[in-house]
């Protein structure tokens, strides 16, 4: 399959994850609908093209890892591995309810396909670390792919991990950040900006910086993990500039953190991304 | 200590954020030396009135609790009153160390707010609920741990904790749950409210658990059996005088906590007891489990934490009378 052909396949499943997370969320009614949109072209290039994964056998020793440290966009990830064939896509219709598979936030202890539990912001991005290291010394050639969020970025423990990863030079670790400059209370840079920027943070940890101008372009983003594989001897941090809420009707355009929108509002989202992907499928 | 009993065991059309938020805007008015920080959750208990109201004693640390709550520390022994504020497991777990030393052992007035507490976290599931928040604190030397249970109780106490010169801990129901008092109550750190009297069980409930207490005492008062009912909102120091005259005028306790029973209420009760007054006690609550996603009426089914449940624990412990 030649490039190009890749990318329209990548871009009809990021349109497919798009769908799929607002009925996810939409089974429930409400939930994170903003920072999960905001991830749909990471997550198809990941589990598209990226990854090497075995959907039939979710713990294969020798797979590609991925954490979601922004644990809250669990519906993202729900889309993604039910289109994946991890278990049967309606399954993941009963986001919270009780005795639900698929809860608010990724973990591992319920969902199969999810590496590490994450909902308390910065951990996962140590246990991304930590699974980097133990693949590493026990000869894995596989990578480890860690998200986090511009907000999460205002964890501590964001930067003690980065400080580990560069230490023990764990090129196997490739960290997105969904950089889609806002956090629960607002904008990023009116709660709690970032200096001279998340991408000088890292670089300065003694990471590789590759930033990505569309990070809701496939292409751009699969680029940037063909470049990453080539950095050696250093962890490389993936800097994503996204649209918090892209392709929700409803959130797209305040950026919203959660949302809890009309049942009208949601078939029109719906409607949306049904054409979206109709579109894109089309072209 | 005034106060006037509502519960009607009705839904309160306030939500119990709004109950610390106009203390506070009241305090910050009166009292320039206090100050609100906050961790990237202004939005979920709407103290982004304080910001606007008082920009300059208002701070959003984002989501950095370790920082916010040394922070705190810092301000507060510059003379300043100090609230701080994120979810009850962060608040809790996340910043505990330096709740500990920089405010705790430093003898500090920090005030922490830990909102969404035990299955009231619901659909943000079990990475944030909480049934040791008030554990962790109440391991501190001095501190205070206080679950409140409506509006007008977390008004009230949030005056008091103003202040108070070292540090305390105080959940927060976000939302409306139930009017178990009217606006105006005003209650007291450290005591306990004696809501029923009675004569054959004592429960002693907290936040949440004070409603479905008082509907236990209803349903237990229709099978002929007289339950005493305190709403024992202070957890430490714990009115230890009420607890013992209760055991000694009713001769059995049932404890009932949205929280673990072996490291909370029910065990500082307990502690009590087997110091003082030796009598059968049954715990409601928490049995050595973590939390997990769903609507908080379903939480409280699956880890029995309704009146039903109480019910059945105050006729267990009745029975075991010697
Ligand atoms: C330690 C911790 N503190 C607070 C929260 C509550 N919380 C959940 S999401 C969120 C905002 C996250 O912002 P960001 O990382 O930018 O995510 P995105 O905008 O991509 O959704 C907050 C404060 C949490 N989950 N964990």
């Amino acid at each position: 399959m030649d490039k190009k052909q890749k990318m329209q396949e990548l871009r009809v499943f990021a349109a497919e994850i798009r769908l799929e997370t607002l009925k996810v969320i939409a089974s429930r009614g409400f939930g994170h609908v903003g920072g999960s949109m905001s991830m749909a072209d990471a997550m198809a290039v990941l589990y598209g093209e990226v990854m090497n994964i075995d959907p039939k056998n979710p713990r294969w020793e020798d797979r590609d890892w991925f954490v979601l440290s922004k644990g809250h966009g669990g519906p993202v990830m729900y889309a993604t591995l039910g289109l994946k064939g991890y278990y049967p896509m309606e399954s993941a219709y009963t986001l919270n309810q009780p005795n639900t598979k698929f809860p608010s936030h990724t973990d591992r202890t319920m969902t199969p396909g999810v590496d590490l539990t994450t909902g308390s912001l910065g951990q996962g991005m140590s246990e991304a670390v930590g699974a980097a290291l133990g693949n590493k010394i026990q000869g894995k050639s596989s990578h480890v792919f860690v998200a986090i969020g511009d907000g999460e970025a205002d964890e501590g423990e964001i930067w003690e991990a980065a400080q580990f990863a560069a230490h023990y030079q764990l090129d196997n670790l490739i960290c997105l950040v969904d950089d889609n400059k806002r956090q629960l209370d607002g904008a990023v840079a009116d709660v709690m900006s970032h200096g001279k920027g998340i991408g000088a943070k890292f670089d300065a940890f003694g990471w590789d910086v590759i930033n990505v101008e569309d990070g809701n372009d496939v292409e751009q983003i699969y680029d940037a993990v063909q470049e990453a594989y080539k950095t050696k001897n250093k962890p490389i941090a993936l800097i994503l500039n996204t649209k918090k809420g892209k392709g929700a009707t409803f959130a797209e355009p305040s950026g919203a953190h959660s949302s809890q929108p009309t049942q009208e509002q949601w078939d029109e989202a719906i409607a949306a991304a049904e054409a979206a992907l109709a579109e894109i499928r089309g072209k | 200590m005034s106060y006037t009993l509502i519960g009607k065991h009705e839904k309160d059309s306030r939500a119990n954020r709004d109950g610390y938020v106009s203390a506070m805007l009241e305090l910050m008015e009166q009292d320039s030396s206090m100050v609100h920080i906050d961790c990237d959750l202004m939005g979920c208990i709407n103290t982004g009135k304080l910001q606007k109201a008082f920009p300059n004693q208002t701070f959003n640390a984002g989501i950095a609790e370790q920082n916010a709550m040394g922070v705190a520390a810092g301000m507060a022994a510059t003379g300043l009153k100090v609230f701080i504020h994120s979810f009850g497991c962060f608040a809790a777990r996340r910043a505990f160390d330096q709740a500990f030393l920089s405010a705790g052992y430093s003898r500090l007035p920090v005030h922490v707010i830990g909102s969404d507490p035990g299955v009231c976290a619901a659909f943000n599931g079990a990475t944030h609920m909480p049934f040791e928040d008030c554990a962790l604190y109440m391991t501190v030397p001095n501190a205070i741990v206080i679950d409140s249970c409506d509006y007008a109780q977390t008004y009230a106490l949030t005056k008091q904790l103003a202040k108070q010169p070292e540090i305390s801990y105080m959940r927060l129901i976000r939302k409306g749950f139930t009017t178990v008092y009217a606006d105006g109550s005003d209650f007291e750190i450290g005591k306990g409210v004696t809501l029923r009297d009675g004569t054959d069980v004592t429960i002693i409930a907290s936040g949440i658990l004070v409603d479905e207490a008082l509907k236990a005492e209803e349903a237990l008062a229709a099978k002929g059996v007289s339950a005493r009912v305190i709403d024992m909102h202070t957890w430490k120091p714990l009115d230890e005088e009420l607890v013992i005259k209760a055991a000694r005028e009713t001769g059995a306790i049932v404890t009932a906590e949205n929280h673990q029973v072996s490291c909370g209420l029910g065990s500082a009760v307990a502690n009590v007891l087997v110091e003082n007054c030796l009598v059968p006690q049954e715990r409601v609550g928490i049995q050595n489990r973590f939390g997990q996603v769903g609507p908080q009426d379903f939480l409280m089914k699956e880890y029995n934490l309704t009146a039903e449940d109480i019910v059945a624990a105050a006729e267990k412990a009745i029975a075991r009378k010697a």
